[in-house]
């Protein structure tokens, strides 16, 4: 299923390594027997091929061995995983790095899961298609000083200058004599060592690598998890531990009024009933507070909390109605708002358009709705608190444990589990600080869980957005004009009073980075208020830039009578790399240089050709078929996707194939890059046929899968085809978990158009073309 | 009190009887490879077989679960090596792994009544168990595998 362009295919075996880490994570990382000893850490960004934004991040990078690896006296190699495994592999692929770095044979390596601690191990937030992008050097640098230790522990028990043995396979062989020794009986001397100066450490050749992009290593957890012993946040149990489940204010910004818990306490199992507190909005991950109820397990408490009478205060949320709201955003769509990146001068090229076309898009609020819902727990007791919890950034939530419970750094423990899916969610630790809370008051271990209901109508929603985009010809049909207003709450009113504007890291992404040759390009936000928490989805704003960008491209090839691929490919322009940040307010790269991840419309032509090859665009068709192509630089990396559907004649769509081409510069684990890809297709289908949260009085309309439907085996497409672009170690990593969801929609909608020359302009399609 | 035999072990819980099977097998058999997705039988990442049927253990009251054999995840097979394991393994199907218990218990349940499915008889079968990471083409490839031996 995988091809990799230019270079012919590469092989993605599926061969199995049981190595799993077993709840090693539970026994605390790395405890003994390890390398531990003067951990000097590399300088910070210590031989850098690329430059990446991984330093601005809060504790940046770190590289040393002592801090990632440790050896027993059998051999056995332990890495640490820092980063959250939320599906990417991740947790997978940075200690493959190490491993193969490091010249160690996977089947004898382990991996551990670090607790939150980024003193100690650099940034942890696990977002933005960043564990690769900011730690593909730092691992490799790990591995190298790792091996060169082990190399220095053999040549001085030989008395041989280093430069004679080599780490080949989990030993140090000498060159000369043949001799050689396992990592095991080199551990002890090797640990000894201090970290070598990053001027001694000498990366491998990339040709040399053993695992690095082959894709033939499993995933770490693969036979826990299909045997039920892999641990996720619910997993966990502590004697005496509580079981909660708490009700929260059904609008925003109201609190508890009064409750009476009389009818819940009289339920077998429940125990007590407490009030949880409540931080005014906004407040970052604080939790929205509420009424708790403790029981002797979790489906008691629920049952308890079904039988809880609530007063709540009242909110200046409980206006938000999501149908008025859409009509406001459109009204505001239609007049100037602020302008946020101006090239050129789209009003005299508007003047003396001979034609001007134009579209309206909406994009609904949705939520992320992972499988496992919200869920952590904690004990917090003589001035401590440990924590079990599914986070994305175990660092932040430690951050935001020690602030909530006024604990110092080295009394939190945060132990992060396998996320079972996060897509965002768990960005923020609000569940974490609930059973922490909670802990705190009963002096107990407390679970607290959310259910279906809660992690729906408590979300910190994908914002919704009205997209207006006008184009400009001139008299031969040449596009000279460009105004695009983007209106949509921001996800910043989740950390500040609202701005009510779209900020840089929103607008950039998909709107302001336009990367077409035109001469007159205006962008400008509209003001929208937020009503509700705000958060950020997989692939974030580029979900609906890219639906309004990518839809209009298809819509102005129609009216010119114009292939979409071709059209799409002229408004790109010559490969050349496209730099806005002249002319835009604080274009935002994703946090990384600029100078390391231009605009290169090269590379983003190239996902374009190679996935229209592979997807044989232009193609004789059956009928009722028709194929959509859609192209985005998302965070980093060019991804470009042609869908086929097929429309029956009572309106049922369905996909029969899909093929997307990603260059996500030099790439670690093809094999989890595709069922990454495979997985945004299904995403990006539910995104463009189901996903909407609308709200009435400021209260969620949707509760559970029957309402809020998310894309079932039955109606996924039916093959999904991943091309990788081939590439060396000179073109950085940039990520995969993000980037594939943005253009499956456009795609998805364009080639509903060409099947049926019905336009979708508002998602989620639901029965707009059933007939 | 109710007694049923849980991965052939004879199991007692004396509280409401209401309680759903899925937080008996959770919170008080301390088998938690059975997960919680939805509480409304819509996700089946609670699958788990009664007597021999796959069900959603959420939607089994504990009061309906008395004097019948349930197996889960932790004992579909002794060694974790059942054919549908074996098959999600060699097909890499996993992402976040979460409703994969879930999606096993279905696939071995359908198997063991359809051992070689069509493709729309898979589908039909395996409709009610939402991946959210979309791992369907891997979950259809994996029966298949399962259902030919690997």
């Amino acid at each position: 299923m995988t091809h990799i362009g230019k270079n012919g295919p590469a092989s993605v075996s599926a061969s199995v390594v049981e190595n799993v880490s077993r709840r090693a994570w539970l026994k605390g990382v790395v405890a003994s027997g390890s390398l531990i000893v003067a951990a000097s850490a590399l300088p910070r960004g210590a031989m850098a091929a690329w430059k990446t934004g991984a330093d601005a991040m809060p504790h940046g990078t770190v590289s040393d061995p002592h801090v990632f690896v440790a050896i027993d006296k059998d051999g056995i190699v332990t890495i640490v995983a820092h980063r959250s495994e939320m599906g990417t592999g991740s947790k997978t692929s940075l200690p493959m790095v190490v491993a193969d770095e490091m010249s160690a044979d996977w089947s004898r390596c382990r991996v551990v899961q670090a607790p939150g601690d980024e003193v100690k191990y650099g940034n942890q937030d696990t977002d933005g298609s960043r564990s690769l992008r900011h730690f593909v050097q730092p691992m490799r640098q790990c591995g190298a000083a790792a091996r060169l230790m082990l190399e220095m522990a053999a040549a001085k028990r030989l008395g041989v200058d280093v430069s004679e043995v080599e780490a080949i396979n989990h030993e140090v062989v000498h060159r000369h004599s043949g001799r050689s020794f396992g990592f095991g009986e080199l551990a002890a001397d090797a640990a000894a060592l201090p970290t070598p100066a990053p001027d001694q450490i000498r990366l491998k050749d990339p040709n040399s690598f053993r695992y690095i992009g082959t894709g033939s290593v499993p995933i770490v957890d693969l036979f826990g998890i299909t045997t039920g012993t892999a641990t996720y946040g619910a997993d966990v149990r502590l004697p005496g531990m509580k079981y909660a489940v708490i009700l929260r204010p059904p609008v925003l910004g109201s609190k508890v009024k009064s409750f009476d818990a009389s009818a819940a306490l009289k339920i077998h199992g429940v125990e007590k009933v407490i009030e949880v507190k409540g931080w005014d909005w906004p407040a970052k991950f604080q939790p929205l507070g509420g009424v708790a109820v403790i029981a002797r397990n979790t489906g008691m408490a629920i049952k308890g909390r079904d039988a809880l009478k609530v007063t709540w205060t009242e909110s200046p949320h409980a206006i938000y109605d999501s149908d008025k709201f859409r009509e406001e955003m459109l009204a505001t769509s239609r007049k100037p708002g602020k302008t946020v990146r101006n090239d050129g001068d789209i009003d005299a090229a508007m003047k003396s358009a001979a034609r001007v076309i134009t579209a309206e898009y909406y994009v609904p609020q949705f939520a992320h709705a992972p499988m496992e819902p919200p869920v952590a727990t904690a004990w917090v007791h003589d001035g401590m608190a440990e924590v079990w919890a599914p986070v994305q950034s175990p660092g932040g939530t430690h951050d935001d444990l020690c602030k909530t419970l006024g604990l110092p750094y080295d009394k939190v423990k945060v132990n992060v589990t396998l996320l079972g899916g996060a897509f965002g969610r768990k960005s923020k630790c609000d569940f974490a600080l609930e059973a922490a809370l909670l802990s705190q008051t009963l002096n107990a271990p407390v679970r607290v869980q959310w259910t279906r209901e809660d992690d729906i109508q408590h979300d910190f929603y994908h914002a919704p957005a009205v997209e207006r985009i006008e184009a400009a010809l001139d008299g031969s049909n040449k596009v000279i004009g460009w105004r695009h207003r983007n209106v949509a709450p921001s996800l910043f009113s989740t950390f500040m009073p609202d701005p009510k504007y779209q900020q840089p890291l929103e607008y950039s992404m998909g709107q302001v980075d336009l990367p077409f040759e035109i001469a007159n390009i205006r962008c400008e936000v509209g003001e929208a208020a937020a009503h509700s928490r705000t958060g950020w989805f997989r692939s974030v704003r580029n979900v609906p830039n890219t639906f309004a960008t990518q839809c209009f491209v298809a819509e102005l090839a129609h009216e010119l009578g114009r292939d979409p691929k071709e059209m799409l490919l002229e408004l790109i322009g010559a490969p050349r790399i496209v730099d806005p940040r002249k002319t835009t307010v604080d274009l935002w790269n994703y946090g990384d240089p600029f100078e390391t991840y231009p605009i290169d419309t090269g590379r983003l032509r190239g996902v374009v050709e190679l996935v229209a090859e592979k997807a044989g665009w232009g193609r004789n068709l059956p009928a009722g078929h028709g194929m959509g192509i859609a192209v985005q630089r998302c965070f980093l990396s060019y991804v470009a996707t042609v869908v086929e559907v097929a429309v029956d004649d009572k309106g049922r769509i369905s996909v029969p194939r899909v093929e997307t081409a990603i260059d996500c510069g030099f790439f670690v684990n093809p094999e989890r890059i595709v069922s990454q890809i495979e997985g945004a297709a299904i995403m990006g289908l539910t995104v463009a046929k189901h996903s909407a949260v609308t709200f009435k009085n400021g209260v969620p309309q949707q509760s559970n899968f029957n309402d809020y439907p998310v894309v079932r085996i039955d109606e996924a497409p039916r093959v999904t085809n991943v091309h990788i672009v081939q590439n060396g170690w000179d073109v950085p990593s940039s990520g995969v978990g993000e980037p594939a969801t943005a253009p499956f929609a456009p795609a998805f909608c364009n080639a509903i158009f060409a099947a049926t020359q019905k336009r979708i302009r508002s998602l989620p399609i639901g029965d707009q073309i059933s007939l | 009190m109710i007694t049923l035999s849980v991965n052939g072990q004879e199991h007692k819980y004396d509280g409401d009887p209401s309680l759903p099977l899925l937080w008996f097998l959770r919170d008080e058999a301390g088998l938690p490879g059975t997960k919680f997705g939805c509480g409304e039988a819509l996700c089946g990442a609670c699958t788990v077989h009664v007597n021999g049927e796959a069900v959603r253990s959420c939607a089994v009251q504990m009061s309906d679960a008395a004097g019948k054999t349930v197996v889960t995840i932790e004992g579909l097979d002794p060694h974790g090596n059942h054919p549908v394991q074996r098959a999600w393994r060699a097909v890499n199907v996993p992402q976040c792994g979460f409703c994969q218990a879930g999606q096993i218990m279905q696939a071995a349940a359908l198997l063991k009544q359809t051992p070689n499915p069509t493709d729309e008889q898979i589908h039909t079968a395996m409709a009610g168990n939402i991946c959210r990471c979309g791992c369907y083409q891997r979950i259809e490839a994996a029966v298949r595998t399962a259902a030919t031996g690997v």
